[in-house]
């Protein structure tokens, strides 16, 4: 028995914070935030070089072969740098061909993502809660409806969809699809609105539990929003951290206060654990253990609760400043605050996670 | 046509290349396996053994009966050497957590960890002198003689290193006089281990020796101190004129800081023990599984439901937390910020779940006492206020907050006022 990171795990998730380190320092943040659409797709090309989309790609279609846990670990650094880049969906997307391809569909398309010819986004919202008339119908090879929160789309050549049925299908990106993109806090993440009028589509078709690959779809996102607000957190602490060590008033750093530096233990008390939560339900995953499913709900929930608590501490430690635009904290509140919503606020997933253990 | 690879570990066609080396692996080897079906089986074939709520008392026989019986199949004092009473076996933490887990499954009372056990042994065990460990160890063990802690006085809480309670050589003895608080069990205790100033010039940390004597010694005068659970848990201990030989005494005069300070550390290690909070989330979700208003069980009610899940997460999150705190230690490695919040977040935890069960169970709740209706000996209430003690209790939180953050995150200590 181990619980901890392997020397190549670390290594992995090195090299990538080595790269955001450069490639994604704030003010590039801003540029791609504010609507640099070179920047961000050298970004993404950046990133995708370092074989992130291969991640859960079994090494038979051309993909690393690895976990979810590895995927976190990434997700984890994409977070803490605030990176405007695609993963998530990508992720999500081959857990769901994985789930519900025949071998066929695997072979044909997961090769293409691992090659990076084919780049999904993802449309699966409805799968966790259907408003405003949404919702995609299938039939005779054409979808029709429309996606609130689809993401990574801007970049995507194809998107993974779920059907009201809850099965799921493979869309180009073209005419028949209209994407309207939403105005969030969070201007590093790429989510829109779809509207599908007849767009051409093919089903994953080897699924035969309704509704079963969807939930692993959506499992995926939110584990990787989990790691993705456990990396944005601990960022924040970490300016929180240095900030008070650095900012004088009363002629004593401000973090020789115990008024401040409770605050910050505080923050590392919550924390620590999460951390611990989001590599245990990866692994989780990734072993297929029994309540695997569960641990994922936990994860989510609890991450966005701690998320919170750390953002709005460490905005606070950073007194007038944290509010400012100019020292950009916000773009990891704002990180924070879109994970914590999407793919269920923790209200929701807490009773998905009762649900799933016979409590509700 | 792919792109030209940077990164080290990306597959190239036909290469070897991988992440292969996963240490993340929660699965336990067939011998494992094994000794977690023989430790199952050993408790199951024996429950009928293990003593209930209704065997009170510190030194109930058959207490002291399960404690001996456990000791003699590995289940506690596991590692504590043959010759002073314990079983004997290789330290091994894996078998240390599933023997926990065993516990924690079946509900059953694991061996005792009261101070004697949990702080004074592996403080003898470490620094104590041949004749202290044959004395003392083996009836500590079994429950047959009980120690107190005679660290806190009045004006030493938190700053404790400021304790005046003093020993002066007479003779072959230490005369000591001063006094005590926070004392809990010192009215059953046999024993005590108990910090006093014998170097009145040394500075303040180092002018402390850590001495052992009976509580039978004439001089002690214990008052009980009812705290808010209306229950004595706590006393007041008096000394005057208490003559204690002075080869009564556990490392060097004025290294009783030290000495101490190696106790410390267990106690925070037990004050935030996971395996206590999966326990209680057990209990608590059975509870609320069983209780009933108006004919709807407590569960189906959202809101309590939503809570119960709330603190599931955070119980798996220390847990997670704890095994990653013992892969540290299996490799000899520093835990770091993981082991240094588990005394704070696991008190707050076990005081959150408490008021859960409180709030669940509605006016319920309040009985408290020998009254009709009472659920679970009125437990929740008791656990309630008792663990806000234990959040005060071994270091307060607030002392802990300043821990992290001077030991874990490196941020200044309060600067010290200048000398009047």
């Amino acid at each position: 028995m181990e619980f901890g990171l392997s020397d190549d795990q670390r290594m992995f998730q090195d090299s990538i914070k080595g790269y955001l380190e450069s490639a994604a320092a704030l003010d590039t943040v801003r540029e791609i935030a504010d609507g640099d659409r070179d920047k961000g797709g050298a970004m993404n090309a950046g990133i995708a070089e370092l074989g992130v989309g291969q991640v859960l790609i079994p090494e038979s279609h051309d993909g690393l072969g690895l976990g979810l846990l590895d995927a976190a670990l990434i997700q984890e650094a994409l977070g803490a740098a605030v990176a405007p880049v695609d993963h998530l969906a990508t992720a999500m997307a081959i857990v769901g061909i994985e789930a519900a391809g025949t071998e066929a569909e695997k072979a044909e398309w997961l090769p293409k993502i691992a090659s990076g010819d084919v780049r999904m986004g993802v449309a699966v919202t409805e799968h966790v809660g259907a408003r405003e008339g949404a919702g995609i119908n299938a039939a005779s090879g054409q979808l029709s409806g429309k996606s609130l929160f689809a993401m990574e789309i801007r970049n995507a050549t194809h998107i993974l969809v779920a059907d009201q049925s809850g099965a799921l299908h493979i869309a180009k990106h073209g005419d028949a699809i209209t994407r309207s993109p939403h105005l969030t806090i969070d201007r590093t993440r790429d989510l829109a609105e779809l509207v599908f009028n007849a767009a051409p589509a093919v089903a994953v078709s080897g699924e035969n539990r309704p509704g079963y690959s969807a939930d692993r779809v959506v499992e995926t996102g939110r584990l990787l929003l989990a790691a993705d607000t456990l990396g944005a957190a601990q960022a924040m602490l970490d300016k929180a951290v240095d900030y008070a060590r650095a900012r004088k008033q009363f002629n004593r750093v401000i973090g020789s206060f115990q008024s401040v530096k409770h605050l910050c233990a505080e923050m590392a008390a919550h924390l620590e654990p999460a951390r611990a939560l989001v590599w245990h339900a990866a692994h989780a995953v990734d072993e297929n253990m029994e309540d695997a499913a569960m641990m994922v709900c936990l994860a989510k929930s609890h991450l966005a609760e701690v998320g919170t608590f750390v953002a709005r501490t460490s905005t606070e430690v950073h007194g007038g400043m944290g509010f400012t635009d100019l020292v950009g904290l916000h773009y990891w509140f704002k990180r924070i605050g879109a994970n914590r919503q999407l793919l269920g606020g923790p209200e929701k997933v807490r009773e998905d996670a009762a649900r799933l253990q016979g409590w509700a | 046509m792919r792109a030209p690879l940077k990164h080290p570990l990306r597959p190239v066609r036909g290469s070897e290349i991988r992440i292969e080396d996963k240490t993340l692996d929660l699965s336990l080897s067939p011998e494992y396996e094994a000794f977690r079906d023989q430790v199952a089986g050993l408790l199951q074939d024996n429950q009928q053994k293990a003593p209930t709520q209704a065997d009170r008392g510190i030194k109930n026989q058959r207490r002291q009966d399960w404690q001996k019986w456990l000791i003699e199949n590995g289940l506690a004092a596991r590692t504590i050497p043959k010759e002073y009473g314990g079983y004997g076996a290789a330290p091994d933490i894996l078998k240390s957590r599933i023997i926990a887990e065993e516990f924690a499954r079946t509900g059953l009372p694991k061996g005792i960890a009261n101070q004697g056990v949990s702080m004074l042994v592996p403080t003898l065990l470490e620094l104590g002198t041949e004749e202290q460990k044959q004395a003392y160890i083996r009836p500590t063990l079994h429950g047959e003689m009980i120690w107190c802690q005679g660290y806190s006085e009045p004006g030493a809480g938190s700053d404790l290193a400021s304790l005046t309670t003093k020993g002066e050589i007479d003779g072959d003895d230490y005369v000591i006089n001063g006094q005590k608080i926070w004392t809990s069990t010192a009215k059953q205790a046999d024993m005590i281990f108990c910090l006093v100033r014998t170097e009145p010039d040394a500075k303040k940390h180092h002018g402390i020796s850590y001495l052992i004597f009976s509580m039978d010694t004439p001089g002690i005068e214990v008052r009980p101190l009812v705290d808010m659970t209306m229950n004595a848990n706590f006393n007041e201990v008096f000394f005057t004129d208490v003559r204690v030989p002075r080869d009564q005494i556990v490392g060097a005069p004025g290294k009783g800081w030290q000495v101490a300070n190696a106790t410390l550390t267990h106690e925070r290690g037990m004050l935030g023990d996971p395996n206590a909070a999966k326990t209680r989330l057990l209990a608590i979700a059975d509870l609320m599984q069983k209780e009933t208003i108006n004919g709807e069980r407590l569960i189906d009610n959202p809101v309590f439901r939503d809570r119960l899940v709330a603190l599931q997460a955070r119980v798996y999150a220390m847990q997670a937390n704890g095994l990653r705190v013992m892969s540290n230690r299996i490799k000899g490695e520093n835990a770091g910020m993981a082991g240094l919040i588990i005394k704070l977040q696991g008190c707050e935890l076990n005081h959150e779940l408490a008021r859960l069960a409180i709030d669940a169970m509605g006016e319920f709740g309040l009985l408290y006492g020998d009254t009709p209706y009472l659920r679970d000996f009125g437990e929740w209430q008791a656990k309630y206020m008792y663990d806000l003690g234990l959040i005060i209790g071994g270091g307060t939180a607030q002392i802990q907050k300043n821990i992290i953050s001077e030991r874990g995150l490196g941020m200044p200590r309060e600067p010290r006022p200048a000398a009047a």
